[in-house]
């Protein structure tokens, strides 16, 4: 990375894309704290994390929810378990309430109740996604990060999480970074794209902006095969 | 940004009214829960209405217990009204909205179950050494089909396995058996001496070096080592779905995989195991020389006598079968691995555990043979 600068807005769904290889995985882990930075700064609402005690460090990731691009579920607990794992770790509530409130997550993200004591090798592709995206929810956060969200899905059930996606954006009020190559995510969900290439943000902004761009690489994934028919036929979701 | 949330219970006009205020947030904690359940005990007294018109911040656990509270208060037939919601948080309230958690049938647990899961156990045991059997026979048969089509042995992987089981695993051993062989000595020493009989105690190293400890310390240490090795090794790729991805490539998972690891566990071992007499005897040297007063040339003049070729193979014949109970046990255990990185755990356990078990009957196995054929 070199010379990167973006910035997430409050209550947007952004989209992340570029090349398989640019960097966009290592950017979110470096963003997310699981890889260390050479360079650079990383503020959140205008703090700079690396400034920040370890116990305020801590204040802030429980504000994030992560879906991991394979899930990610802990593969020896039950998908209630996995949902009840931030709560327990983290509050002092009653494990009735825990419980109650694992179930609620459950139904938000529209699992049926008995996939609460199946074990993650039990769940079909779609329901662990569905599953690692009650556990990002688990503390109510105020940022999620989705990585990949509907890769290996089918069409219908990825539809159906980018609605699911989008409902509990509006009714949760959370801001969401996606990282994803999934055009039909773009189109239907994302306020604005940004395009990672050769080190830095290329391109920022709504999708009807950067249909414009004269950049080849983007050209080619807007406008190339896969894109063109997505582009003449999709509606566009309008900008904040 | 850190105020607990509140619920101010005050009576109006015969009716009771609940002003909600603060954060009613998850991260709250113990805090939430301690509110809600003011508002649940709420005294009798008419009407309850809940304000929400000063409630600072919401989320979909505060929306929960403010949905289950009215629920509760419904049901008891005091209404429960929410008023004075903003949009976003009416919006919460729906989505969130309390409802009855069916919870399954709690499993049982009592003296019967303690019956049931032993008798569980014992025949899982069975089923474990027919399963033992079962794959000793189709390994076999792999290794059949193997030696009739020299171009398909995989030297490269054998060699492999070989250098990290044997080369790199022989540290390991020389030390363990120098310092069992020098232990050996000293308490020959410190116990024969009773006896009168220190002298004897070149005699004693040398054999039950040779015989029993130098073997049977080496493939413990072996199934320590490369049995736990194999097992996760194999545990993770049936994890990863790459054995399925040979099976469909019309590959045997036994050939390409098993026989390299066995036939380089056959070489090892004994090798080892040589290696180890060494070290013993070296360490039992040391010993006799620093407390007994034997220097090394007495020492190995002496040892001409305990020491011939005959009980030299006595323990180094055991090798190659102890070498392929490991080898079968790991495999067997690896390939056995489901799922959860909690099965992974479990199967290299058990495969520790029951290599070094099964080594120390064949151990006792041999010597009731020897004893048998007067070896």
């Amino acid at each position: 990375m070199d010379g990167l600068d973006l910035d997430i807005l409050r209550g947007e769904v952004l989209g992340f894309v570029g090349a398989s290889g640019a960097g966009k995985s290592v950017l979110t882990r470096t963003i997310l704290g699981l890889q260390p930075k050479q360079a650079g700064i990383i503020e959140v609402e205008g703090r700079d994390i690396d400034k920040l005690s370890p116990r305020e460090r801590a204040r802030v990731e429980r504000g994030w929810g992560v879906l991991f691009q394979q899930g990610a579920l802990f593969s020896s607990l039950t998908v209630r378990q996995n949902i009840e794992a931030p709560m327990r770790e983290h509050l002092d509530i009653s494990p009735a309430l825990r419980t109650e409130l694992a179930m609620l997550k459950l139904r938000l993200v529209g699992l049926p109740a008995d996939a609460a004591g199946k074990f993650p090798s039990e769940l079909s592709g779609g329901m662990i996604k569905r599953a690692a995206l009650a556990r990002a929810l688990a503390l109510d956060p105020g940022v999620l990060f989705l990585d990949e969200p509907t890769s290996g899905l089918d069409p219908i059930s990825a539809g159906e999480f980018d609605a699911l996606i989008a409902t509990l954006q509006a009714t949760l009020g959370l801001t969401v970074f996606m990282v994803t190559h999934d055009l039909d995510s773009l189109y239907a969900i994302c306020d604005r794209v940004a395009v990672l290439g050769r080190g830095k943000v290329v391109a920022v902004g709504a999708i009807a902006e950067l249909l414009k761009s004269e950049e080849p690489w983007i050209r080619e994934y807007f406008h190339g095969k896969r894109g063109e028919g997505r582009t003449r036929t999709a509606r566009v979701r309008a900008p904040r | 940004m850190s105020e607990a949330p509140t619920a101010d219970i005050a009576a109006e006009n015969g009716a009771t009214r609940v002003a909600y205020g603060g954060q009613w947030t998850i991260l709250a904690g113990g805090r939430l829960e301690a509110a809600a359940r003011s508002v649940d005990d709420l005294p009798e007294a008419g009407e309850a209405v809940l304000d929400l018109s000063r409630l600072d911040g919401l989320d979909t656990a505060g929306a929960w217990v403010i949905s289950r509270s009215r629920e509760r208060l419904e049901e008891s037939g005091r209404g429960g009204r929410i008023v004075g919601a903003r949009p976003e948080h009416a919006t919460l309230l729906r989505e969130a909205a309390y409802a009855a958690i069916e919870s399954g049938p709690t499993p049982h647990r009592g003296a019967v179950s303690l019956l049931a899961d032993t008798g569980e156990s014992v025949y899982l045991a069975g089923r474990d050494l027919l399963g033992g059997l079962d794959f000793l026979g189709r390994v076999v048969v792999a290794a059949g089909k193997a030696a009739l089509h020299p171009r398909r042995w995989r030297l490269t992987s054998t060699f492999y396995h070989l250098e990290q089981m044997g080369l790199r695993g022989a540290p390991l051993i020389l030390m363990i058996n120098f310092f069992v062989g020098a232990i050996v000595a000293q308490q020959g020493i410190v116990q024969l001496a009773r006896f009168g009989a220190s002298s004897l105690t070149v005699d004693l190293v040398a054999i039950l070096t040779l015989r029993e400890l130098g073997v049977m310390l080496t493939a413990i240490m072996v199934a320590g080592r490369s049995g736990s090795a194999i097992t996760a090794e194999l545990g993770a790729m049936n994890m990863r779905e790459e054995i399925d991805a040979l099976r469909v490539m019309a590959v045997d998972p036994l050939e390409a995989l098993a026989l390299p690891r066995l036939i380089a566990l056959i070489v090892a071992l004994p090798l080892l195991t040589f290696l180890g007499d060494i070290a013993a005897l070296v360490g039992g040297m040391l010993i006799a020389w620093g407390y007994g007063g034997v220097s090394p040339h007495a020492f190995w003049a002496e040892l001409q006598y305990p020491v011939s070729v005959t009980r030299f193979l006595s323990g180094l014949a055991k090798a190659p079968f102890m070498a392929l109970a490991i080898g079968i046990i790991a495999t067997m255990e690896g390939f056995a691995v489901r799922g959860s990185a909690e099965s992974l755990g479990r199967r290299v356990t058990a495969s520790v555990v029951k290599s070094i078990f099964t080594v120390i009957m064949l151990d006792g196995a041999f010597a009731m043979f020897y004893a048998a054929v007067r070896f």
